[in-house]
């Protein structure tokens, strides 16, 4: 047997969504971050909870892609593909590399199953893959029922832990220790010990089947040269919890977070709620526009407070958004983008709430709006979103979204103590309290109920310079719409400033991502760079206001080409705002961008010239 | 807190310098003024009042109170108002709302609160109309009114809005009037003792709009046989003493006590007896007169205080995680 050195692969678990194929992607990947390696995973849900067993409407996936090279996005195609019945090979063996290696359990492709996988009942898929490919057909149901044969679990909890088995053949092919999983199993089943036993035997069985059968590979993939640190595995919308816990505790406030169940964003929710022992106030509201408003009344009560959703709940915050900024007071609203219009791709990706986050809203309600672009990033994208929030009084978008929510990647963690405080202008005293009078910023300070001498009304109405009394006033409404815009136009200045990623200061291209497409423009413009095409690379966090030296950069380069998962949102705001033409490349699938597809673009844009 | 009743400052400091510009004759005008009677001497400080309100005539209420405010958007004050309570226990917090406001735009709210028993005092002004609209039907008008958008009458029928807080749980429900300032000052002061959602409804006339809808509960002449003042211990009874409830197994009848009946026979007001408040909310026609008082009250821990209780809970178990600790999380690795 053999041993080959890798320095990256890509390997996609497949199976019914009853399977355990997250459980076994959650475990490869942490097995996967001790081991060294850096890695990023995406999981691809079904969009029912419980569609038919063994349809290819219900499979499940997890993606992880890893290697001792630096890793920027989930994987394009994979190297390997797990499937644990036809439905889920079905799925997802068109985009297997060609050549690649499969792992199937071949009980999953009997009539039955190919039945519900839809393929002709006489049809042989798995004598029908071409010869190029490494295919380890076995009977794991079968197998693994052996293992487990004088354990009294029926046989249906018995096939629970096929996916345990097809785990231990992996770790097995790629040269891994099971210490991590056995410690996983041993917690999550400490109370149910024949449940455990039964894991932990599929585990061993599975590997030990991939030590029998001999003729095989093994791979090994170093450990990558990360920068030294403590690392830990994180998920957006974990990272987003952890930001905005962060930022209460920098700014010396409660949190607060108002929320109504929503996918891709409840995870925020349940993160939040699972952190009471920190003060956090979590309230599932009966609908999205009380959990905008509750987080309005949280805010005007002197917390630190958060709503988030997704697009659909979104629409309905509207109003609320409209009137904390009218109020002036601070929030930050998330948005986790999923495929929309409507109730759309409720599981799937999409980047297409950015005009709703920069123009949704009656009136002139100019609000700042950042995205994150990594799941590790939703962190500092939190952090950031609540201090501007807090220190310069308004509400906030942030945008992440179903890819990097879910996605996970190793993060190195900060130290609190390296956390920059956030300081809001809450007042004590003032003998004569004028709730709308600026500083040079032009933000008003924040007077909290309960603070004595210092009551005063806040509201939708139009308000008078300074006092914040109703006014009508022709001249007043015009002078409120301007200092209003004014005052977010100014947070700008606080930006560090902007820093290619990558390639020459000036040329004939410029790619320019938001969110999570960084990663796949990244390894795009990488590959471009190293085929000797002059491409740069520009990243915005900042989406409102704009980066102030965003307009030099840009014209330092012949095109601009901006990739986006919509039909172009970024590109009308650049050409508006700069007057520069863009080049779109839009990607609609509800899937992330592969960076082959980018790659593929720049070319066509740079070497037609 | 200081004692109760010992007022803290006076009426006039409890308005704001802010003119008021309801139309003359407007029955919220009263209700201002029981307000500002009555909150100095509830024993709280100034800075710890709040009131909250939504979009209508009655919601331009906030900006007149000499306290903290907020005049928020249509609807949603019982959503703003239960996250302000939430982020600060302490406040007292006073919802201010209307028919059209709480009952139909907002009545999702409404209902949320009310089951959750937030410790909020919410105040209901009931105009049968919308006011700020110029007068459309609301969902307290009664069926067949004609109004701007309803020329040939309008087809809704109307809710109950007692009837239906205490479908929602309820743990406190009251009626009163803008006309009977006694009557309504009472109420405020009942209410703000009670911990937990306080639902008063307050029939408020608008005499632009609809003017006299409420006549034949606030003139002199009438008033006797169509109300029936609700006092706890105290036998139903209306029209000057001639005439009383009596309850005949579930069935409420009325009773001529000048003809064979006595206060002995009479139904005995029990704000504490569910079942007796809701047959109570139903005196909602013309065939029994309109209870105004405390329909029902009833212990039930509230919402603040159990989040409160989770959350001190949650920190004796657990201990409060450092920030560190939370970052680094249960698995970490160290690279060197
Ligand atoms: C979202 C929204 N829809 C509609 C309106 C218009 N509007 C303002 S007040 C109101 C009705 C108010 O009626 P009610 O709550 O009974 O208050 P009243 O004026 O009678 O005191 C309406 C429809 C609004 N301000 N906002
Ligand atoms: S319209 Fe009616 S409710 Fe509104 S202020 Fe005038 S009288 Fe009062
Ligand atoms: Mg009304």
């Amino acid at each position: 047997m053999n041993t080959q050195s890798l320095s990256k692969v890509t390997i996609h678990f497949a199976g019914d969504s009853g399977d355990g194929i997250q459980l076994a992607g959650s475990q490869f990947t942490n097995t996967t971050a001790l081991a060294g390696n850096d890695l990023s995973t995406f999981p691809d849900f079904p969009a029912e909870i419980r569609a038919p067993i063994g349809t290819v409407a219900g499979v499940s996936g997890f993606q992880i892609n890893f290697g001792s090279e630096k890793i920027h996005t989930p994987g394009g195609r994979p190297d390997v593909l797990v499937a644990m019945n036809a439905a889920a090979f079905k799925k997802n063996f068109p985009n297997l590399k060609s050549g690649g290696i499969i792992v199937l359990d071949s009980a999953g492709f009997d009539k039955k199953n190919l039945r519900l996988a839809a393929y002709d009942e006489s049809s042989t898929p798995i004598e029908d893959i071409p010869k190029d490919y490494q295919v380890y057909a076995v009977d794991i149901t079968k197998l693994n029922r052996e293992a487990l044969k004088d354990l009294s679990l029926g046989s249906r909890d018995k096939d629970r832990s096929r996916n345990m088995f097809a785990l231990g053949f992996i770790y097995f092919l790629y040269s891994r220790s099971l210490q991590t999983t056995i410690s996983f199993l041993e917690a999550k089943f400490k109370s149910k010990p024949e449940v455990l036993e039964a894991n932990l035997r599929a585990l061993n069985a599975g590997y030990n089947y991939g030590d029998t059968i001999e003729a095989i590979s093994r791979f090994k993939v170093a450990p990558a040269q990360m920068e030294k640190g403590e690392y830990r595995n994180i998920t957006g919308n974990q990272a987003t919890a952890l930001g905005l816990i962060a930022a209460a505790a920098k700014s010396g406030l409660e949190l607060f977070y108002g929320s109504y169940p929503i996918t891709p964003a409840s995870d925020i929710l349940h993160e939040l709620a699972a952190h009471k022992n920190r003060g956090v106030k979590t309230f599932q509201a009966e609908d999205e526009i009380a959990a905008v408003t509750s987080a309005i009344g949280a805010s005007f009560g002197g917390a630190l407070a958060v709503t988030g959703t997704s697009g659909p709940g979104m629409a309905l915050k509207t109003e609320g958004i409209g009137l904390a900024f009218m109020l002036e007071i601070p929030m930050v609203i998330v948005n986790v983008q999923r495929g929309g219009p409507s109730t759309g791709l409720p599981t799937k990706t999409e980047q297409s709430d950015l005009l709703q986050a920069l123009y949704g809203r009656n009136g002139e309600a100019p609000i700042p709006v950042i995205a994150a672009n990594s799941p590790a990033d939703c962190f500092s994208a939190a952090f950031e979103a609540a201090r501007i929030a807090l220190e310069h009084m308004t509400p906030v978008i942030l945008l992440t979204d179903g890819y990097i929510a879910n996605s996970s990647e190793p993060w190195k963690f900060p130290q609190a103590s390296s956390l920059a405080p956030i300081n809001p202008p809450i007042v004590k005293a003032d003998a004569q309290y004028l709730p709308y009078k600026r500083d040079e910023r032009e933000v008003r300070s924040w007077a909290i109920p309960g603070t004595p001498g210092l009551e005063h009304r806040l509201g939708g109405l139009e308000k008078e310079l300074e006092t914040g009394n109703v006014s009508y006033e022709a001249d007043n409404h015009q002078a409120m719409v301007k200092v209003r815009d004014r005052k977010v136009r100014l947070i700008a200045k606080g930006y560090p400033a902007q820093k290619l990623i990558q390639g020459p200061p000036s040329g004939p291209l410029l790619v320019l991502g938001w969110g999570n497409t960084l990663g796949a423009i990244q390894v795009a413009v990488e590959h471009a760079l190293e085929q000797g095409l002059a491409v740069a690379q520009l990243h915005l966090k900042y989406i409102n206001p704009l980066p102030e030296d965003l307009g030099t950069i840009l014209s330092a380069y012949e095109r601009v080409l901006i990739p986006e998962l919509n039909n172009g949102q970024l590109a009308r705001v650049i050409r508006d705002q700069y007057l520069v033409d863009v080049e779109v490349l839009d990607k609609i699938k509800g899937q992330p961008f592969l960076a082959e597809e980018i790659l593929e673009k720049i070319k066509s844009l740079v070497e037609n010239d | 807190m200081t004692e109760p009743n010992s007022a803290l400052f006076t009426a006039k400091e409890a308005a704001s310098d802010q003119e008021v510009r309801w139309c003359p004759g407007c029955g919220d005008y009263s209700i201002l003024k029981q307000m500002q009677s009555v909150i100095p001497g509830l024993g709280i400080k100034r800075e710890d009042i709040v009131f909250i309100s939504g979009i209508g005539c009655s919601s331009r209420f906030p900006y007149y109170m000499n306290t903290y405010g907020m005049h928020s958007i249509h609807g949603r004050a019982p959503a703003v108002a239960s996250g302000l309570k939430m982020a600060n226990p302490n406040l007292s917090v006073w919802v201010i709302t209307g028919d059209g406001d709480g009952l139909s735009i907002g009545g999702n709210h409404l209902i949320h609160l009310l089951r959750r028993n937030v410790d909020l005092n919410v105040l209901l002004f009931n105009n049968e109309i919308y006011g700020l609209t110029k007068g459309q039907y609301s969902p307290t008008s009664e069926m067949g009114k004609r109004t701007k958008s309803s020329p040939m009458g309008s087809l809704d029928h109307p809710f109950n809005p007692l009837a239906l807080a205490l479908g929602a749980d309820a743990t406190f429900v009251a009626r009163t009037i803008d006309r009977d300032p006694v009557h309504l000052r009472g109420v405020l002061e009942t209410s703000n003792l009670h911990k937990g959602t306080s639902f008063i409804e307050i029939y408020q006339n608008c005499n632009v709009f609809n003017d006299g809808a409420f006549l034949s509960y606030s003139d002199k002449k009438q008033k006797g046989q169509h109300i029936i003042l609700l006092e706890e211990g105290q036998p139903l009874v209306f029209d000057a003493g001639k005439k009383g409830i009596r309850l005949n197994g579930l069935k409420p009848e009325i009773v001529d006590l000048e003809e064979g009946f006595s206060a002995n026979d009479l139904w005995i007001h029990d704000s504490r007896d569910a079942t007796k408040a809701y047959i109570l909310s139903r005196f909602f026609d013309d065939n029994f007169p309109r209870p105004f008082g405390v329909f029902y009250q009833e212990d039930r821990p509230c919402y603040e205080e159990q989040l409160i209780a989770q959350i001190n809970h949650a920190k004796e178990i657990q201990g409060e995680t450092d920030l560190d600790d939370l970052l680094r999380g249960k698995r970490s690795w160290t690279v060197d």
